[in-house]
């Protein structure tokens, strides 16, 4: 059983999901993908417990020895991604049900979770795999997953949404297609390890630059780095709520994954960092990303668009953080992804809930909201205060690690900027709060209750880990610290 | 040099054609099409790669030793499934589109689009007026 953990991480969510459709029954099918999602997080736990005391996993498919046949490969970095999508998704799920029936009509539910299933597969595929053509398969089982899911969204502009992000994500993902075809064509071979052994023989070649190029711009646009970020505002914010959580909390990450997997492993730092620059690159357009997409946020009226926004500019911090080429850099990168999930997760959960109660999601409609919804609005205001980076939140934590790195590679103004930038997200935040709580609610609109139990329950499950990693971050620095260190081929 | 490369070339021209049509056409259906052109043209790059000068299909026979590489043909399979579950999905979504905004051109739909939003905000300022 132990040896086949690998495997039942992402087995277990595939075979859920066609299970989902005989069962027919929305509640039943519900607790069902809450149990297949639950199995995963506990095997991902599992996993990483193995990773740390005994070190890299590789799991051979069939029996067929590596480079020959397909390989799963779990290092810490993987192990950590693992346990932040599983343990996303079954929170998420939590609140599925009762958001669902407002959002999605009853005839769908059983297919909502079928593709909630496969995304998650898809997702997992993609960290767990250590084959490169395997991670485009899953790519894209994830993202036909994600594409269905965001068009379920009830406004007719999800539909719009959905359509974009289907032409923008194919391009991406052929992208990342070609580049692995014309890495095989230099080097006959598809896995990672073995790839990364044999492209420094070859990498003088233009073939294996242009590779890299179309590897890099794939990814990127995945991952919806400033310029490359268009299809992700609308997609995020006419997706039906818990679909907005899950990706939101998730996706990016594994495009993320994908490219520091790319980048440190396959093609190897010094190659990397020294045929693109990407030094540069990372740092101008993540710190473009961070201020364009904060300051656009800012005049959103629409409250999920303005936290689409952020997540932009996040991913803009998560990029700088790579930028620097250092293990603390990259350590700060891994670390933002983790909170990154735990906050955005948290609040568009409780945007969940607030749509639930509204049945919208305009900033206007927030009047005095802030005592109608107590626990629902304190959710948002600690996310939102995690998301700025006030200490004893998590957000403090991955902004201090990649100050520390920006200084220790002596990059000053850059500090000064990440600082600035976060005083835009207190603008955004604070736009909120006023009219939360300093605005009296309208007249003549019937006053709303709390979020039913199943979200309050979920919502606050998230924040408390952002506080509690905020606090204690034992956990997910001395993780992200040593997959870092191994990125780097320094041994702890 | 170019007809060596003949198939390269071939890629290169319709990867640019499929990419283009994604990019200048408003028509959503073109759009599509584009998108498959540019997906296919990738699925002739990695057969032309696969091929070995001089080599057979890869069955073991007698008198044989130099076979193609199968490899590549058995990954475009899946990259076809995966092109036709993209264009599959992509024409259910311009369905869906025409029937919600009655038209499959983008201009149309990013027109409506904007309409709604100027539209939903004159009601807010109504509500808060009233």
């Amino acid at each position: 059983m132990i040896a086949h953990l690998p495997i039942l991480q992402v087995i277990i969510p595939l075979m859920a999901a066609p299970l989902c459709l005989l069962l027919r029954h929305p509640k039943l099918v519900w607790l069902f993908s809450l149990l297949a999602s639950g199995l995963a997080f506990i095997v991902s736990i599992l996993l990483l417990q193995q990773v740390m005391t005994s070190g890299v996993i590789s799991y051979e498919f069939g029996g067929w020895e590596a480079p020959w046949g397909i390989e799963y490969r779990i290092d810490k970095l993987n192990a950590f991604l693992l346990l932040i999508i599983s343990a996303i998704s079954t929170v998420v799920l939590i609140a599925a049900q009762t958001s669902i029936e407002k959002e999605i009509p009853k005839e769908k539910h059983t297919l909502f979770y079928v593709l909630y299933l496969l995304s998650l597969t898809g997702m997992l595929g993609i960290v767990s795999t250590g084959d490169a053509f395997n991670v485009f398969v899953f790519l894209e089982i994830s993202s036909l997953s994600a594409y269905a899911l965001i068009a379920l969204g009830n406004d007719r502009r999800a539909l719009w949404a959905s359509f974009q992000y289907l032409i923008m994500g194919t391009i991406g993902a052929t992208f990342i297609l070609i580049g692995i075809g014309l890495m095989y064509q230099m080097t006959g071979t598809l896995n990672m390890e073995d790839l990364s052994q044999r492209l420094p023989e070859v990498e003088q070649t233009r073939t294996v630059f242009t590779a890299f190029v179309f590897v890099i711009v794939g990814v990127c646009l995945k991952l919806a780095l400033f310029p490359l970020h268009l299809w992700l505002p609308n997609a995020y914010a006419y997706a039906p709520s818990i679909v907005t959580a899950f990706l939101a909390a998730t996706a990016t990450k594994v495009a993320i994954y994908l490219l520091i997997r790319f980048t440190f492993t396959v093609f190897g730092f010094s190659f990397s960092f020294a045929t693109l620059p990407l030094e540069t690159l990372f740092l101008l357009l993540g710190l473009v990303g961070i201020f364009v997409a904060s300051s656009v946020a800012i005049y959103q009226k629409n409250v999920k668009h303005i936290f689409a926004y952020s997540s932009i500019a996040q991913v803009g911090y998560i990029i700088v953080g790579l930028s620097t080429g250092t293990v603390m850099g990259l350590t700060a990168t891994l670390l933002h992804m983790f909170n990154h999930a735990l906050m955005k997760g948290a609040i568009f959960l409780a945007l969940g809930a607030v749509v639930y109660r509204l049945g919208n999601i305009q900033l206007s409609s927030f009047h005095g909201l802030g005592r109608q919804m107590p626990l629902t609005m304190a959710a948002i205001v600690v996310g939102g205060l995690s998301l700025i980076g006030v200490p004893l939140t998590v957000g403090f934590i991955s902004k201090w690690y990649l100050l520390t790195a920006l200084l220790e590679k002596g990059w000053w103004p850059v500090a000064i900027l990440i600082l600035l930038g976060s005083l835009l997200a207190v603008i955004y935040v604070w736009r909120i709060i006023e009219v939360a709580y300093f605005k009296a609610p309208l007249v003549g609109k019937t006053p709303v209750k709390e979020a039913p139990l199943l979200f309050i329950i979920p919502i606050w499950t998230l924040i408390i880990a952002n506080i509690y990693f905020g606090i204690d971050t034992r956990l997910s620095v001395q993780v992200a610290q040593s997959a870092a260190q191994s990125l780097f081929g320094v041994s702890p | 040099m170019i007809l060596g490369l003949l198939n390269y070339w071939v890629v290169v021209v319709l990867m640019m054609c499929g990419l283009y049509i994604v990019i200048a056409h408003g028509n959503l259906i073109k759009k599509i099409v584009g998108l498959a052109i540019f997906q296919t043209s990738v699925f002739i790059f990695y057969i032309s790669m696969a091929k070995v000068e001089g080599g057979t299909a890869p069955i073991l026979a007698d008198g044989i030793s130099q076979y193609s590489n199968p490899l590549p043909h058995v990954l475009i399979l899946t990259a076809i499934v995966v092109g036709i579950a993209t264009t599959a999905l992509g024409l259910a979504l311009v369905v869906r589109i025409k029937e919600a905004y009655g038209s499959i051109e983008e201009e149309d739909v990013q027109n409506l689009d904007n309409q709604t939003q100027v539209d939903s905000q004159q009601q807010v300022t109504e509500g808060d007026q009233a």
